[in-house]
């Protein structure tokens, strides 16, 4: 039973009384809640680092600046995400399947999320006690103590489990529902949860069979550049493990949100399956300026880098399709006009919304960092850095702030009030301008030349290196900005959680429809050991030759260094 | 599957562009030889390799009428040579590797931008057309010294000759 009455900005905003059951409820909740703690680490540790960088504040000795920034990347970049996204899925799949999850499903989730704290905890814990000052990368033959690397392998097997979890779930839907096609979002899921395991697989065998025994002093020399390529196998499709939860979100829970319709049930599903095939085999071109690689198989990796514009193009148009009937339908004329008709009131679209504009932005950024020969005037400059900050921290973020907004208050039986609304559009506003201060400067300043991953330094007050100051001051200023945004958030997730007024028709969670007119999605989308094997072939092409080279021909190994 | 006719426009004119624009890069690339920063060429043991050639002698040398190889070696927190001096508009073919961890070799607004990884042998081919002291630096997190890692690349003009 829905009821609908009018809300914020021009948007409807429906209750209904459906609810979590309580073991849902109980592991969604945890993980947020996990997640939320650690954003707020992570986004401080990021606040004293743009301070260092400007020449600001002294850090501590016992507290140095690439500690920090290993602490900011693994907290935001693997741990924050990775226990979000799961959350978010995990919710969705009981959603879209049958209201809750079967019993397998959550036992699968709970054994996932408790590998995944610890594990983040060990990796947090030997990042703090100095042990482990290798950035998220954790390039060899830096080394850092046994503890980091098993605890990144406890993270990365337990959201293995967590994905189990949700294949179990999704087999069991299928089962007993013969013939029907699955839930967008459960489909969408499961396709997040292969092109995750696939990848991290390879960042697995790199921690377990190649740094942990060298870590613990069992063999003496690790080759460099084989785990450097292990490790973008991965590296790269962990960017799209970002991106596509927010994908799902603007697929399948804002058409409902705007009074939309999802246009096709097909599309949505390629889309995915492509962006599986299109985002693994594709890692050498974060290592275009590295020897060791013959030149053949980096431009091959290009070219296949390139194809995920493929699915971004089909995602755009869908988008704004949606956007556009929806528009329509409220009354919206002439060629644009649909666009004033948008609830930019709504929180729950308001953010996502300015992220979508944003991704147009970093996404075209993507395309000179993978260009064979473009890539050498900004790699490894801050032109990076801004760039997965406008991608992940802006688009991916912002989106995962929408989803919060009412999530939050669907588990704790809590109303949505119209001043939290409020209080969301300004969060986003203010996380929407830091991170275009931060990265907007980052992109310009690494143009100009500034390193990424680089303490404060005049180097030796070099003209150039003195020009790119001014610009780290416009930094730190995003930085404090976000540090703000971030704390208001905290404050809303609080509120939202803990005191707004109980009540037993809570928001809606938002599930779009599929057109009426949309042909069914054909059998073959939903033949997963077709794309499995695809993905596992396109790998092969990409990959076997090149890796079977590096264990050929390797070079003697390097031992182990401990430089901070 | 059922797209509508403009997503197909769309989609045709987004994958054209595409393809017209990998093809360029791989004319770039394989037609006239731009390339970035690579070789197969390895080293011994990276802590040994000041006791082979060529990284024993790190240096500067003329190769060509007006070709230079500049020999290079990186370690934590610094690199051999530190100061380069090469003559305007000549060629300068860098031969660089690192002794211990990652290292990066990169000088600002030009496409010299190398990673330097132990056990391998980076080339990268280059011509300065300005004259002046250009700053190279380390840009791959090397440890706790990685913003002291840099040097000086003083590119001359030859008639000029005060120097
Ligand atoms: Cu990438
Ligand atoms: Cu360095």
């Amino acid at each position: 039973m829905v009821n609908t009455k009018r809300g914020f900005g021009s948007s409807l905003v429906p209750l209904s009384d459906f609810s979590f059951e309580e073991p849902d409820r109980k592991l969604i909740l945890y993980h947020l809640g996990f997640a939320f703690f650690v954003l707020f680490l992570g986004i401080l540790a990021g606040l004293f680092q743009t301070l260092q960088r400007a020449g600001l504040i002294t850090l501590p000795v016992q507290l140095g600046y690439y500690q920090l920034l290993t602490a900011h990347g693994v907290l935001l970049a693997l741990v924050f995400t990775t226990i979000f996204i799961i959350g978010f899925l995990y919710s969705g799949v009981a959603k879209t399947m049958d209201g809750r999850l079967v019993p397998a499903a959550r036992v699968l989730g709970w054994i996932g999320y408790i590998m995944m704290v610890i594990g983040s905890i060990m990796a947090t814990y030997a990042i703090l006690v100095n042990e482990a000052t290798v950035l998220y990368t954790f390039y060899a033959p830096l080394k850092a103590s046994p503890t980091f690397y098993f605890g990144l392998a406890l993270l990365v097997v337990g959201s293995w489990i967590s994905g189990a979890g949700i294949f179990t779930n999704y087999g069991s839907w299928r089962k007993r529902n013969k013939g029907k096609e699955s839930p967008l979002f459960a489909f969408m899921a499961v396709a997040i949860m292969i092109l995750w395991i696939h990848a991290s697989l390879f960042v697995a065998i790199e921690v377990v069979f190649q740094l942990i025994p060298w870590s613990l002093g069992l063999v003496e020399r690790v080759d460099v550049t084989l785990s450097r390529t292990l490790f973008w196998y991965f590296g790269h499709a962990l960017v799209y493990f970002w991106l596509l939860p927010a994908y799902v979100y603007w697929y399948v829970n804002i058409p409902k949100i705007v009074g939309g319709k999802i246009l096709s049930s097909a599309l949505p599903r390629l889309t995915f399956l492509l962006f599986i095939l299109f985002s693994i085999p594709v890692g050498f071109h974060h290592q275009l300026n590295e020897p060791g690689i013959e030149s053949f198989w980096k431009y091959l990796q290009v070219v296949l880098t390139m194809a995920v514009i493929v699915p971004s193009l089909l995602t755009a148009f869908s988008l704004i399709g949606t956007f556009e009937l929806a528009g329509r339908e409220k009354g919206a004329k002439g060629l644009f006009g649909w666009v004033k008709k948008l609830p930019y009131g709504d929180a729950r679209f308001f953010a996502p919304f300015v992220a979508m504009v944003i991704f147009i932005v970093g996404g075209a950024g993507g395309v000179v960092l993978a260009s064979y020969q473009m890539n050498s005037t900004v790699h490894n400059t801050w032109f990076v850095t801004g760039h997965f900050h406008m991608t992940l921290a802006s688009s991916v973020v912002l989106t995962f702030f929408g989803i919060s907004i009412w999530l939050i208050p669907v588990l704790s039986k809590r109303k949505l009030t119209p001043f939290m609304n409020r209080l969301g559009i300004i969060q986003a506003i203010i996380w929407a301008a830091g991170m275009v201060l931060l990265s907007g400067t980052m992109h310009i300043v690494g143009l100009l030349g500034a390193p990424r991953r680089s303490s404060f330094s005049t180097y030796g007050d070099h003209e150039v290196a003195l020009g790119w100051i001014p610009y780290y001051y416009v930094i730190a200023v995003g930085g404090a900005l976000l540090t703000i945004a971030m704390l208001l958030f905290v404050y809303m997730a609080f509120h939202l959680m803990f005191i707004a007024p109980r009540t037993d028709r809570v928001i809606e969670y938002p599930i779009g429809e599929v057109y009426e007119k949309a042909q069914r999605p054909p059998k073959i989308l939903e033949r997963w050991s077709v794309w499995v094997g695809l993905s596992i072939l396109l790998s092969i092409i990409a990959y076997a030759v090149p890796i079977i080279d590096m264990i050929q021909h390797s070079p003697p190994g390097s031992l182990p260094y401990e430089p901070w | 599957m059922d797209m509508p006719r403009y997503e197909r426009i769309w989609m045709n004119i987004g994958i054209g562009s595409l393809i017209i624009f990998l093809i360029i890069l791989g004319i770039l690339a394989f037609g006239m030889g731009i390339h970035p920063p690579d070789s197969l060429e390895q080293t011994a043991n990276p802590e040994t390799i000041d006791i082979y050639p060529p990284f024993d002698q790190p240096g500067v040398y003329q190769t060509g009428p007006n070709e230079y190889e500049v020999i290079m070696t990186s370690f934590i927190f610094s690199y051999e040579p530190r100061e380069i001096r090469v003559p305007l508009g000549a060629k300068i073919h860098f031969k660089a590797t690192s002794k211990d961890v990652v290292h990066g070799l990169y000088v600002p607004n030009t496409n010299i931008n190398l990673m330097l990884v132990p056990g391998h042998v980076t080339e990268y081919t280059y011509t300065f057309d300005e004259p002046g002291e250009h700053l190279f630096l380390c840009h791959e997190y090397c440890g706790t010294g990685h913003q002291l890692m840099q040097g000086r690349i003083i590119v001359y003009d030859p008639e000029n000759t005060s120097t």
